[in-house]
C-alpha cells in the first residue's frame, strides 16, 4: 500500500504541496490527475523519495520513505517525466547499472535484461550509447529499468509521453498484469482517455489541494455529472478555457 | 502573403543576454555581495599580478637605447600571436556549440529569420564567448605599455580599435572552419575530433615553448653578438600577420606617430573576413545543420571494463562496484574529458623539465641546503598542481550526478557509497600523479632519503585531503544546469574551493617546515640525523591536519548532498 500522510511540500512562501493525505490499496492502478503545476510532479517525487517534504509522510508498506529508505525503495519502481539517462552507457549497460544499485547482479539479471529489451524492442540496439537513443527509445529504457528488480510498486510520472501506439498499449497491458499479480500503481497523466480506461481510482490535485479523489463514478455522483465523461468532469472541477477566448487566441488564421 | 519585418540583432540575441543578466541576479541573491567582492578581488589581484611584472620589464627595456623598444614591440607581436592561437582553437570550439549544438537553434530555424541575422548572431555570440578571457587578459598588457611608453588618455581607445578587428577574424576564421568540418563529418564526432584536435595543439604549444627555454631571451648574451641580436629583432615576424598589423599600431602610436595603414589593414580584413564567412554561411550552413542532426552511431561493448576494474573490485557490494565501473566508462568515452588528459601530460613533463633545469647543483654545501629547500617548497607547488587537477576532475563529480539524480535518490542507494565511489574514482589516479611528480622530482633533485620519505608521505596525506575537499565544494556548489565539465570549476565554488586548499597546503607546509628546519639544521652543522620527538610532534600534527580536513569534508559533503532536492 502506499500511503500518504499530511505531505506538505514548500518552496519558500509557495505552496506545490498542500496537506495531501491519500491512500492506494495493493493491487490497485490508480490514477493522479491535474492541471499544470498542480503538484502532480512534486508529489511524486516526494514519493520517490528525490524530494523530502515540508511536513507529512509517505509509507511504502508500512515503511516510511525518508525514514526507512532503503527498505522503502527497494520495493519501489520510478519512471520520470523527463527521461535523463547516461548517454555514454549502451542501453543493456544502464539496465545492469540499475539493477546493481538495487543490489542485483548475475545470470539471472542478464536473463531480465534480455526480456525487458526484447519486450521493448530494443534488443538492436543494447550495444549502442544511448546519446543515440530517441526520446521514445529513452522512456522505454526507463521504464525497463524501472521493472528490472520486479518492485511492488510502481510510481510513474506521464507515462505516455513519447511512446508510440504500440508501445504506449504495451505499457497499458504491462501495468494491468503487473496489478492483477498484486502490484500498485500510481500514475500522474494528462491522457484522461487512458486513466479513464485504466484506473481503478482517481485523485484530481488543483493548487497543491486534492479536489476529488474515488472511482469514476464516485466522481460523477459527487459533483452530480450524470453520465459526463472523465474530461468533462476534469474541466468542470479545475476550469477549462472558454470557447469565445480560443476563438480569440486563433484570430482569422485558423480559417484561412 | 506579407514577409514580416526582420527582428533586430539584439532582438535574436535577447534570451542569450536576458538568461545571463538573470544569472547574475540570482548569484547576487544565492551569495550576496560577499561574492562578489571575492571575485573582484581576485580579478584585480590578478590584473595587478600581470600589469607588475609586465611593467618592470617594460620599464627595463625602455632604459635599453635602441633594443629596448624593439624588444618591447617583439613581445607584444608574440603575445599577440599567442593570442590568435587561442582564440582560434577556441573560437572552433565555441563556434560548434553556438551554430550547431545550441539549443535555441530549432527555434530561430523555424522562426522566419533570414540567414545574415541568425550568422551575425551566432558569430557574435562565438566572439564573445571565446574572446572575453583574452580580452580581460589583454587590459594589463596594454595598460603596461600605454603606462611606460606615456601612450595618455587616447591609448585605452585607440588600443581597442587596434585589437577588435584581432578578435573578429578568428572568431569569423574558426566558425567558418567548423562550418566545412561538420558538412564533412557528423557534428558531435566533429566536436570530439575537435576537442582532442585543440587539446593536442595546446598541450604541443605549451611543451614547445617550454623546451625552447625563453628564459634565456632575457640573458642577450645568449646571442652571438649584438648585431645578431638587434637584426633578429628587427625583422618582422611575417607582415601577413594581423597580429603583427596591431603590435605596429600599438608602437607607433607609443613613439607618437599614428599610422593609418595597419589600422586600415585590420579593419577592411575584418569585413572582408565577415563577408566571407556570410557568404560560407549562406552556402554550408543548411546541409551542415540537418547533418549535425545526426547522432554519431557507436555501437560499444564494454566487456573490457567488466573484465578488469570489475575484477578486481570484485570484493566490493555490487552498486559500488558498478558505480565505480560507471564513472570510468562515462570518463573514457567522453572525448571532451578524457582528451583533457593530453594538456595533464604535458603539464607533468614542463613540471618536471623546469626542476631538471633549475641551476642547483653548483657546490655541495649550497647544493644541500637549496635542494632539501627546493624539494621541501616543490610540496606546496605539487600540492597547488594537484588542486587545480582534482578542480578539473574530482570538483565537477556532484554536479555530473544532478540530472540522473531522480534514478539515484529513487533507489535504495545509500549516498554514502555513491560519495565513496566518487572519492576513490578521483583519488586513486591523483595519488598515482602525487606520487609519480613528487618522486620523479626527488630524484632529479638528488635529494637524501629521509626528504624522499617525508615527501612522498606528506603529498600522498595532501591528495587524500585535496580530493576531499574537490569534492565536498563540488557538492557545496553545484552547477546541475551546466552540461560541460570543463566549466563548472571555473565557477565560484571552484575559486573558493581553490582558496581552501591553498590554505591547506600553506597550513601543512608551515607545520612541516618546523620539523624539517631540524633535519637541514642537524645536516648542516654536521651533526648525527636523529629523529627527535618535537619532529614526531610536527609530522604528527600534518597528519591530524590532512586526516581531518579529508574527513570533514567528506562528512560535509554527505550531509549537503543529503539535503539536495532536485
Amino acid at each position: 500500500m502506499i500511503r500518504l500522510e499530511n505531505l506538505t511540500k514548500h518552496y519558500g512562501s509557495f505552496v506545490a504541496v498542500d496537506d495531501i493525505s491519500l491512500e492506494v490499496p495493493r493491487g490497485a492502478l490508480y490514477g493522479f490527475l491535474g492541471p499544470n503545476g498542480a503538484g502532480k510532479t512534486t508529489t511524486l517525487r516526494i514519493i520517490a523519495g528525490i524530494l523530502r517534504p515540508t511536513h507529512g509522510r509517505v509509507l511504502l508498506g508500512g515503511d516510511d520513505v525518508h525514514q526507512q529508505p532503503i527498505a522503502a525503495k527497494t520495493r519501489l519502481g520510478f519512471i520520470p517525466d523527463r527521461p535523463f539517462v547516461y548517454d555514454k552507457l549502451t542501453g543493456a549497460e544502464f539496465l545492469r547499472f540499475v539493477a546493481a544499485l538495487y543490489g542485483q547482479e548475475g545470470d539471472a539479471i542478464e536473463r531480465r535484461i534480455t526480456e525487458l529489451l526484447e519486450v521493448f524492442e530494443l534488443t538492436t540496439w543494447k550495444d549502442e550509447l544511448v546519446e543515440a537513443y530517441s526520446h521514445g527509445m529513452r522512456q522505454k529504457l526507463i521504464i525497463s529499468s524501472a521493472l528490472i528488480h520486479r518492485p511492488q510498486y510502481i510510481v510513474v510520472d506521464e507515462p505516455m509521453v513519447g511512446l508510440d501506439p504500440k508501445a504506449a498499449r504495451l505499457l497499458k497491458d504491462i501495468f494491468r498484469q503487473f496489478v492483477t499479480r498484486g502490484g500498485t500503481v500510481l500514475l500522474s497523466t494528462h491522457t484522461l482517455e487512458v486513466a479513464e480506461a485504466m484506473c481503478d481510482r482517481i485523485a484530481i490535485i488543483q493548487q497543491g489541494k486534492i479536489v476529488a479523489e474515488g472511482t469514476v463514478n464516485d466522481l460523477r455522483q459527487q459533483h452530480r455529472a450524470g453520465d459526463a465523461s472523465l474530461e468533462e468532469l476534469f474541466l468542470k472541477l479545475t476550469g477549462g478555457a472558454h470557447v469565445r477566448e480560443l476563438a480569440e487566441v486563433l484570430g482569422d488564421g485558423a480559417a484561412a | 502573403m506579407r514577409v514580416p519585418p526582420q527582428p533586430s540583432l539584439w532582438r535574436v540575441l535577447e534570451p542569450k543576454w536576458r538568461t545571463a543578466l538573470q544569472r547574475i541576479r540570482e548569484e547576487r541573491s544565492r551569495g550576496g555581495s560577499g561574492k562578489l567582492l571575492i571575485l573582484i578581488l581576485v580579478g584585480v589581484g590578478f590584473w595587478i599580478g600581470v600589469f607588475g611584472v609586465l611593467y618592470r620589464i617594460l620599464k627595463y627595456f625602455r632604459g635599453v637605447e635602441d633594443v629596448g623598444p624593439l624588444l618591447a614591440g617583439k613581445i607584444l607581436g608574440v603575445v599577440l600571436l599567442a593570442f590568435v592561437g587561442i582564440l582560434v582553437l577556441s573560437n572552433v570550439i565555441t563556434a560548434l556549440s553556438s551554430f550547431f549544438l545550441a539549443k535555441d537553434l530549432d527555434l530561430l530555424i523555424a522562426a522566419p529569420v533570414d540567414w545574415l541575422r541568425i550568422y551575425l548572431a551566432k558569430l557574435s555570440e562565438t566572439l564573445l564567448h571565446s574572446s572575453w578571457m583574452v580580452a580581460l587578459m589583454a587590459v594589463p598588457i596594454f595598460a603596461a605599455y600605454g603606462v611606460v611608453f606615456r601612450g595618455g588618455v587616447l591609448f585605452m581607445p585607440y588600443a581597442v580599435l587596434a585589437v577588435f578587428p584581432l578578435l573578429v577574424l578568428p572568431a569569423v576564421g574558426g566558425s567558418a572552419l567548423t562550418l566545412a568540418l561538420v558538412n564533412i563529418f557528423p557534428a558531435r564526432r566533429t566536436r570530439d575530433l575537435l576537442s582532442i584536435v585543440a587539446l593536442g595543439a595546446a598541450g604541443g604549444l605549451i611543451l614547445l615553448f617550454r623546451l625552447i627555454r625563453p628564459e634565456r631571451l632575457a640573458s642577450p648574451e645568449g646571442f652571438r653578438n649584438l648585431l645578431d641580436f638587434i637584426a633578429v629583432l628587427r625583422t618582422p615576424t611575417s607582415p601577413y600577420l594581423p597580429s603583427e598589423w596591431v603590435s605596429q599600431a600599438i608602437m607607433e602610436f607609443l613613439r607618437g606617430k599614428v599610422d593609418l595603414m595597419p589600422l586600415a589593414l585590420l579593419w577592411s580584413t575584418a569585413a572582408a573576413f565577415v563577408t566571407l564567412g556570410a557568404l560560407l554561411h549562406r552556402r554550408l550552413f543548411a546541409p551542415g545543420f540537418t547533418k549535425a542532426q545526426e547522432a554519431a552511431e557507436r555501437f560499444v561493448r564494454g566487456g573490457w571494463w567488466r573484465l578488469t576494474v570489475g575484477t578486481m573490485l570484485g570484493f566490493l557490494p555490487v552498486a559500488k562496484r558498478e558505480f565505480v565501473i560507471k564513472d570510468i566508462k562515462l570518463f573514457f568515452r567522453d572525448t571532451t574529458q578524457w582528451s583533457q588528459l593530453i594538456l595533464l601530460a604535458v603539464l607533468v613533463l614542463v613540471y618536471l623539465f623546469n626542476i631538471k633545469t633549475l641551476p642547483l647543483h653548483r657546490g655541495e654545501a649550497v647544493g644541500f641546503f637549496y635542494v632539501t629547500l627546493v624539494s621541501f617548497l616543490n610540496l606546496g607547488l605539487a600540492g597547488f598542481v594537484l588542486a587545480a587537477i582534482a578542480a578539473r576532475f574530482i570538483f565537477p563529480a556532484v554536479s555530473l550526478e544532478g540530472r540522473h539524480m531522480w534514478l539515484l535518490r529513487s533507489s535504495p542507494l545509500d549516498l554514502g557509497a555513491l560519495l565513496w565511489s566518487k572519492y576513490w574514482v578521483g583519488t586513486v589516479p591523483l595519488l598515482a600523479l602525487a606520487l609519480l611528480l613528487t618522486g620523479l622530482t626527488n630524484v632529479l633533485l638528488e635529494v637524501r632519503p629521509f626528504m624522499m620519505a617525508v615527501g612522498l608521505v606528506t603529498i600522498a596525506g595532501l591528495t587524500f585531503a585535496i580530493a576531499a575537499l574537490a569534492l565536498a565544494f563540488g557538492a557545496l556548489y553545484p552547477q546541475f544546469e551546466t552540461e560541460n565539465a570543463a566549466q563548472i570549476p571555473t565557477s565560484f565554488g571552484g575559486l573558493v574551493y581553490m582558496m581552501a586548499t591553498i590554505a591547506l597546503l600553506a597550513a601543512v607546509i608551515f607545520v612541516l617546515w618546523q620539523a624539517v628546519y631540524q633535519y637541514v639544521r642537524s645536516v648542516y652543522l654536521g651533526r648525527p640525523m636523529v629523529v627527535e620527538a618535537s619532529m614526531l610532534v610536527w609530522f604528527a600534527v600534518a597528519a591530524a591536519l590532512c586526516a581531518a580536513v579529508t574527513a570533514a569534508s567528506l562528512w560535509v559533503g554527505l550531509r549537503r548532498m543529503e539535503r539536495m532536492e532536485f
